[in-house]
């Protein structure tokens, strides 16, 4: 029996980062009390009336032309009619037929090198409100601090083939919308939520019966819930079942998905041009506008790393995957650290340190001037690799601190002086005849139980290179 | 108690300090509750008007006269005012307090008007007779066993009964117009976008139009210049500049559109013949036109006002404001009897109309077609306006009805045909003026001009020349020389 | 014309209304006069006609990206029918 395809495709929600609402002039701050950035607008009070911010349209055509979509030059706002608690109008004012991007792509990383998704579209809407259900005397309380805040809707062609491709794209996505700073990113605040779409077959069949999950907001959950959705199909079908079109949820607590109960909105949104708002037309100074403030995003500076920092494909890749630790990586090197060196501290300490720390790029505490020091301190001797490290760590836990000033204070200046390092090699090697003598006998691995003696007598701070040399000068020939 | 002037005359007696706002707000309070019985008013604030007239009493006192310093007006109940609630004649919304002013209600008080009430009206506007209101329905002046039109019939009732001496009124599809009509007194429908919408309670968005209503064509200009401009926060308000005011007109090309006079009654007829003849007199040429989609206009008009109105009033839905029903058993419940219990019939069929004008499979052939036929409708005028400089019609098939004749019957059809005359230039959104021109069987008539975009000036001063050549908008019902 | 039964169910529930049994037939006879009414105008031909969706071709003004809405809450739930710590209360939703 052949095996089974999936055809996975996304629709991420983009909250785009402005000051005030789509359409109305209500705060969009996170975190503050219900209903305190609610404004009349938002909670649709008699009379009220809606209208577009500029800043979410220059946003969205920058992510168009990012993706190398096509902008309209006029597109239109719909209404799309269901009653919820969390939709104070009793409509959403989104976009149907006429989207502000149309096509586009996105490159991802896949294990096979990389490949190019295609979007379908990217359209502008309002976000609803949320409603909380712990219990407020048996009843649900709605806050709609959120309802209005801008959002752009991001939707993949059903190009996607794995789990790990959805979560290679929504990584994707994720980072090419903080490159573009139209959105923080933060999926914990639900800065991007995620809607999968999935469905099997056999190689070469049409399209089976697909299903839509609501609600993921972070890359891992979103793989979890696509690997159990595409496993739970396949043992539908071959169990002689047929998958019924549903829209499920993700429990993460117990791993699976489930259908949605109680949220079904409508199966007639009555969409139509909302009256309230006019075409939006894109003018071409716009156009110019926004091309020229386009930043350099992640493919580009991936080749610029390796045409002219002269880094390989594998690191420049890792670097530019996140905007923070790309940024952090470039104001290492503008501030005279050796590009390659950077890539390695980024990836080794620095990594590490993030990781145990559970911290993201962007709150790197070393400034970046400072570790352009310590690599430079280590490239001229001035301390050992071993020192570095510990310098680093230093200045990490700390967050403060200069690399020159920490160096003198603790005395952690290499020790290259040959007269000084003679002295102590000659002490070594006549305090050890016994391994001196194995070693001369042909025991060539002893060297190293030299070395660690010569580094223990000078704190480490001994340059290791001129340890190595005054010691087989010392010993003679193995 | 003198008898109320026109809104120019109150407005130059308070500049010439001949009388004082608290003594003018003083007479429309005691007018207005010698008038109850026509419930023109919702909601009458004597206290707050009284004490805005004394202020403007200082200031007139201090600075001299401005605007319609000290000036009573009556708003209709369709406009959010700050502090005095806003029910649209609605039990959805009657106990609703705005938290903020109307933009025309903000520019109107920044003017110096002193509000004195909300008028009665059809629950939210959707109604030709005032009979759709929550608060019952208002009688006519001229005959109270009879209608004074909708949806604005408390303001319109409330001028003509000599109540105030100028009010707000909101029109959709003729809701200035044919109360001004059926009640005797002027009214202008703006270009849709003159003046902002904002804090007008919705009914249909492309639709909705707020003016003025007042006594005289004189005092139409003079209230729309308080009320008219660009609004920032209305997304449809036009950037027209003030309407100006051009101190001659030429020899006006006049239009009469053959399909509006059709079907007129000879009761009708007559005085529109007549107003003709004193507009020829006037210097004015009078031609046939033919605006050949007319016949459409009252179809496409439901279609397009009820597919708005049924998403405009999905947020009432008892959760924020508004009436919401005791003991829900759950949501649905809650949002179904809080609408069913807040809304009235008439409002429950244009939603239900809309809704299904809307819903997959009839979208096209609704929806879609109206959308269509309305730019016809539209192309209609721009083609007479090719030919003519504004189009002379009568602005109702009849005079006021009586209570209960279009609304009583079986077949509610009957009242939307009502208004044949007037939802053309609202489809098309154009300006449009109804002044008075004689009686039938004592009942005023009224004549409608409709011009091109933004030529409210032009229609105005057609109105103006008219009433210095005739006396029908200076008569008034007996009821009101009673008052 | 005459709507199927159903239709007005259908509608009935979209719209969020509920009505009295005898409502129910006195709507649906009022739903099919104005469905006649309105299906004057599908005589019109209107082949290669756009849709006009708004009397003045105008193009939709752009806000600029400021706060300028200042909030009271306590002020705006005066109206609300049921708000509790700053919430509006409805019955419990079922995700």
């Amino acid at each position: 029996m052949a095996r089974w395809e999936s055809v996975i495709g996304l629709e991420v929600h983009v909250q785009l980062n402005t000051a005030s609402k789509i359409f109305s002039g209500a705060g969009t701050a996170f975190g503050e009390p219900p209903n305190t950035q609610a404004c009349s607008i938002d909670l649709a009070l008699p009379g009220v009336l809606p209208v577009l911010n500029a800043e979410v349209v220059r946003q969205a055509v920058l992510f168009g032309l990012a993706v190398q979509g096509k902008i309209a030059e006029r597109c239109r706002f719909d209404r799309k009619n269901y009653f919820y608690p969390d939709l104070p109008k009793g409509y959403q004012i989104s976009q149907l037929d006429e989207p502000i991007v149309r096509g586009g792509h996105v490159m991802i990383d896949t294990d096979d090198g990389a490949r190019r998704i295609d979007l379908t579209r990217a359209h502008l809407e309002e976000d609803a409100g949320k409603s909380l259900h712990e219990d407020y005397a048996g009843l649900t309380g709605i806050d709609l601090n959120r309802a209005g805040t801008p959002l752009l809707e991001v939707v993949s062609e059903p190009q996607l083939t794995s789990p790990g491709e959805a979560a290679a794209y929504f990584r994707a996505l994720h980072a090419l919308v903080r490159y573009l700073g139209i959105c923080d990113g933060d999926l914990s605040q639900g800065s991007m939520r995620c809607d999968a779409n999935a469905s099997v077959r056999r190689p070469g069949a049409p399209l089976g019966e697909r299903t839509e999950i609501k609600n993921l907001n972070s890359f891992r959950f979103l793989e979890k819930a696509l690997v159990f959705e595409i496993d739970r199909q396949i043992d539908v079908l071959e169990s002689g079942g047929t998958v019924e079109r549903e829209t499920l949820l993700y429990d993460a607590e117990r791993d699976e998905t489930r259908p949605m109960r109680g949220k079904e909105l409508s199966d007639d949104y009555r969409y139509f041009p909302d009256p309230d708002l006019l075409p939006v037309v894109v003018t071409r100074e716009l156009l110019a506008e926004v091309r020229a403030g386009l930043p350099e995003l992640a493919d580009a500076k991936r080749e610029r790393y390796q045409r002219t920092l002269g880094l390989d494909d594998h690191d420049a890749r890792w670097l530019v995957a996140d905007p923070d630790r790309a940024a952090y990586f470039e104001a290492a090197v503008d501030a005279g650290g050796q590009p390659k060196a950077a890539a390695n501290w980024l990836m080794g300490d620095v990594a590490a340190a993030l990781n145990r720390d559970g911290h993201p790029p962007s709150m790197i505490p070393v400034p970046a001037g400072q570790l352009a020091k310590l690599i430079e301190r280590t490239l001229d001797e001035t301390v050992s690799g071993k020192i570095a490290k510990s310098l680093f760590e230093m200045l990490w836990s700390s967050g403060e601190g200069d690399v020159d000033d920490l160096i003198a204070a603790h005395g952690l200046k290499q020790v290259s002086d040959d007269d000084a390092l003679t002295k102590v090699v000659t002490d070594i090697v006549a305090a050890n005849p016994a391994q001196a003598a194995q070693y001369r006998g042909g025991q060539a691995k002893l060297l190293g139980f030299f070395v660690g003696q010569v580094m223990k007598a000078t704190s480490g701070k001994a340059n290791p290179r001129k340890v190595n040399e005054l010691l087989r000068e010392h010993l003679g020939s193995p | 108690m003198t008898t109320l002037g026109t809104l120019t005359e109150t407005r130059d007696a308070l500049a010439a300090k001949a009388v004082s706002s608290v003594e003018v707000v003083g007479d429309c309070m005691k007018r207005i509750d010698a008038a109850r019985h026509l419930n023109a008013f919702v909601t009458v604030c004597e206290q707050e008007a009284l004490a805005s007239a004394a202020r403007a009493d200082g200031a007139i006192a201090r600075d001299g006269m401005r605007g319609l310093l000290g000036v009573p007006i009556a708003h209709k109940d369709i406009f959010c005012t700050d502090g005095v609630r806003t029910t649209c004649a609605s039990r959805m919304l009657e106990n609703f307090v705005s938290p903020y002013d109307a933009t025309v209600v903000a520019r109107l008080r920044a003017a110096g008007a002193v509000m004195v009430g909300k008028t009665n009206m059809d629950e939210f506007a959707m109604g030709s007779t005032n009979e759709t209101s929550h608060f019952g329905p208002v009688a006519n002046p001229w005959d109270v066993g009879r209608v004074p039109g909708g949806s604005s019939g408390g303001s319109a009732a409330a001028l003509a009964a000599g109540l105030v001496p100028a009010a707000t009124g909101t029109d959709t599809g003729g809701s200035i117009r044919q109360p001004a009509a059926f009640c005797g007194i002027s009214g202008l429908k703006p270009t849709y976008g003159r003046v902002s919408r904002f804090g007008m309670v919705a009914f249909a968005s492309s639709l909705d139009q707020g003016g003025p209503m007042a006594r005289t064509a004189a005092d139409l200009r003079l209230l729309l210049q308080h009320m008219e401009g660009h609004d920032p926060r209305d997304s449809t308000s036009a950037d027209a500049g003030p309407t100006p005011h051009a101190p001659q007109q030429p020899a006006l090309n006049v239009g009469i559109p053959r399909e509006y006079w059709a079907d007129l009654g000879d009761d009708v007829a007559g005085p529109l013949e007549e107003a003709v003849v004193s507009l020829r007199r006037l210097g004015h040429r009078c031609h046939d036109v033919s605006l050949p989609h007319t016949a459409f206009a009252v179809p496409v008009y439901y279609v397009v006002a009820s597919a708005e109105a049924s998403t405009n009033l999905s947020r009432y839905d008892g959760v924020r404001y508004g009436h919401r029903a005791a003991e829900p058993a759950d949501l649905d419940d809650l949002y179904r009897r809080s609408r069913s219990e807040g809304f009235g019939v008439e409002v429950k069929r244009r939603i239900l109309t809309g809704t299904y004008t809307l819903s997959v499979g009839y979208y096209d052939a609704y929806y879609g077609q109206a959308q269509r036929v309305r730019r016809l409708i539209r192309q209609d005028f721009l083609d007479a306006f090719g030919q003519v400089d504004v189009l002379l019609t009568p602005a109702t098939p009849t005079p006021a009805p009586a209570l209960g004749a279009l609304t009583g019957g079986a077949d509610p059809t009957v009242m939307y045909k009502q208004d044949v005359y007037t939802v053309p230039a609202s489809l098309a959104g154009l300006p449009a003026l109804s002044i008075p021109c004689g009686f039938a069987d004592g009942l005023p008539v009224g004549l409608q001009l409709i011009g091109p975009y933004f030529a409210e000036d032009r229609l105005l001063a057609l109105g103006e020349a008219y009433q210095r050549e005739t006396d029908w908008h200076l008569r008034t019902p007996t009821a009101a020389e009673a008052l | 014309m005459a709507l199927p039964g159903n239709v007005v169910e259908k509608l009935l529930r979209l719209s969020a209304l509920s009505l009295e049994p005898h409502e129910r037939s006195l709507l649906k006879g009022d739903l099919d006069k104005i469905v006649g009414l309105i299906d004057a105008m599908q005589s019109v031909d209107t082949h290669g006609v756009l849709p006009l969706a708004h009397p003045l071709d105008g193009t939709q003004p752009l806000r600029t990206d400021a706060v300028t809405e200042s909030v009271d809450r306590d002020r705006l739930q005066r109206n609300a029918p049921l708000a509790r710590d700053g919430l509006y209360l409805v019955p419990r939703v079922v995700e």
